[in-house]
């Protein structure tokens, strides 16, 4: 195999810690300790490396990063490592005293989460009273900064009636970029399927609507739109293809393709701090797994499509067929779709609207 | 809503203030750092956009690129001078 083109940004995981509680987290079913969590030495390495073999850009996110208390350093080091700084954080805990250090550290671009533009629903997705003056206080703080900001929505049949007042909101707000994103059905999402899928009317009703709202925001507000793929005909192009363009650091320093691949069992991550972070996107066998088009199945073999979604997502393949290195249900093309889509219609028709909440350790783990 | 600014050779649009112009040395190209998305630039784009200051009108800019490259047609400049500014403008990657 020929040398792989260098990644173009690291997800920086810097702990699995979390106030909130959202049904569709997207950390794996198995959270880290704190006491497991790489200590700013190896985190200041790992960037360093990222930055050596090509990343441009860092995003520190979690959990809530903002709970390491060394995130200015960390910030820091990346801004010397000449990487483009991004902090995702659900802003509960960012008041304008910490921010100012943050941007002193060399922070360049906050994006922060929302669960609805209602304050009631958002909080009960949430599942923390009070979040959402404090989201609305953290974005005030980020644009008084001078620095530019990306709300982010995560969309779902229980809040998707409220498009149009979450880009309203974003643009109140002074956001530059609104990112709507469905759920995306892997580790906690999954258990909470049936309460969060919405119906293919639904869906399309809701592209519709953003694809109208891209007219009438152009040049104000960018948007960004992520579909739940399994109504889609053809898979997302997941990561932009396993060990091309991204790599993600997890708290314990385990590097992976993506945050979910960890779901998928059977295979092994080597940890940056033990192997260095070039090394593992060249050499290592779980990079090297599902990279480029050899790894591929028919009907993914002689697709014509096969450069441009990449195969699709092979932690969905996993998580619906057991089999990693199956064709993503996701696609038209696959045996296992028709299932699949029975599955969520079946599940928007049942509208079972009750969350199975995810809460991290016991009251006390938020302090490092 | 109307928020749209339209260009043309009188404006003096520059980078909008968390878009960074970085050199990408792995790559060996220009390239655009802004939340979530990077642009890459070629040759022409980076003259362009390295030129634009917030202060250099898009006549200006023209000009310069004209003498810089005496082979190209100026009309052809002057469109891709004004196409890429809007283009950017549009994305917020560009204010003016």
């Amino acid at each position: 195999m020929t040398s792989p083109e260098p990644p173009l940004a690291l997800l920086a995981e810097l702990t699995h810690r979390c106030p909130l509680q959202c049904p569709y987290c997207s950390n794996p079913l198995a959270l880290e300790k704190a006491a497991n969590e790489m200590p700013t030495a190896d985190w200041l390495r790992a960037i360093d490396e990222a930055a050596a073999l090509g990343c441009l850009q860092v995003h520190f996110s979690g959990g809530e990063p903002t709970v390491r208390r060394d995130l200015e350093q960390l910030i820091a080091g990346a801004t010397a490592a000449g990487l483009y700084t991004n902090l995702i954080t659900s802003g509960v805990a960012l008041d304008s005293k910490r921010l100012a250090a943050l941007v002193a550290a060399g922070l360049e671009h906050v994006q922060l989460s929302f669960q609805d533009s209602d304050a009631a629903i958002a909080e009960r997705i949430g599942g923390y009273e009070g979040a959402h003056a404090r989201k609305l206080a953290a974005a005030k703080s980020v644009r008084e900064a001078g620095l530019p900001l990306t709300a982010n929505f995560v969309v779902h049949r229980q809040n998707l009636h409220h498009l149009t007042e979450m880009l309203d909101m974003a643009v109140a707000m002074g956001a530059h970029r609104a990112e709507i994103a469905n759920v995306q059905y892997y580790g906690w999402a999954l258990k909470n399927r049936a309460a969060l899928m919405p119906s293919r009317g639904q869906l399309e009703e809701m592209t519709a609507m953003i694809m109208a709202a891209r007219k009438r925001l152009e040049g104000v507000l960018v948007i960004d739109y992520v579909v739940p793929d399994y109504y889609a005909r053809r898979p997302k192009s997941c990561m932009g293809g396993w060990g091309r363009r991204f790599l993600n650091i997890s708290p314990s320093g385990k590097v992976l393709p993506c945050h979910a691949a960890e779901s998928i069992t059977g295979m092994a991550f080597d940890n940056v701090r033990q192997r260095n972070l070039g090394n593992i996107w060249r050499d290592s066998e779980a990079f090297n797994r599902f990279r480029g088009t050899g790894w591929m199945p028919e009907p993914c073999r002689g697709c014509d499509r096969k450069e441009l979604d990449w195969g699709g997502c092979r932690c969905q393949a996993f998580a619906i067929t057991g089999d990693a290195a199956r064709t993503d249900p996701a696609c038209g093309l696959s045996e296992d779709h028709d299932r699949l889509v029975e599955l969520a219609t079946d599940e928007a028709i049942a509208a079972a609207d009750g969350f199975i909440y995810r809460r991290y350790g016991a009251a006390g783990d938020l302090r490092t | 809503m109307n928020g749209r600014a339209l260009i043309d050779l009188d404006s003096t649009p520059r980078l909008a203030p968390h878009m960074r112009l970085r050199h990408d040395k792995a790559r060996e190209q220009w390239t655009i750092q802004a939340p979530e998305r990077s642009f890459v630039l070629d040759q022409v784009a980076h003259a362009i956009v390295s030129r634009c200051d917030g202060m250099t009108s898009l006549g200006a800019v023209v000009d310069e690129l004209c003498a810089a490259f005496p082979g190209a047609p100026r009309e052809l400049i002057e469109k891709d001078v004004i196409t890429l500014a809007q283009n950017f403008v549009d994305k917020n990657v560009m204010q003016t």
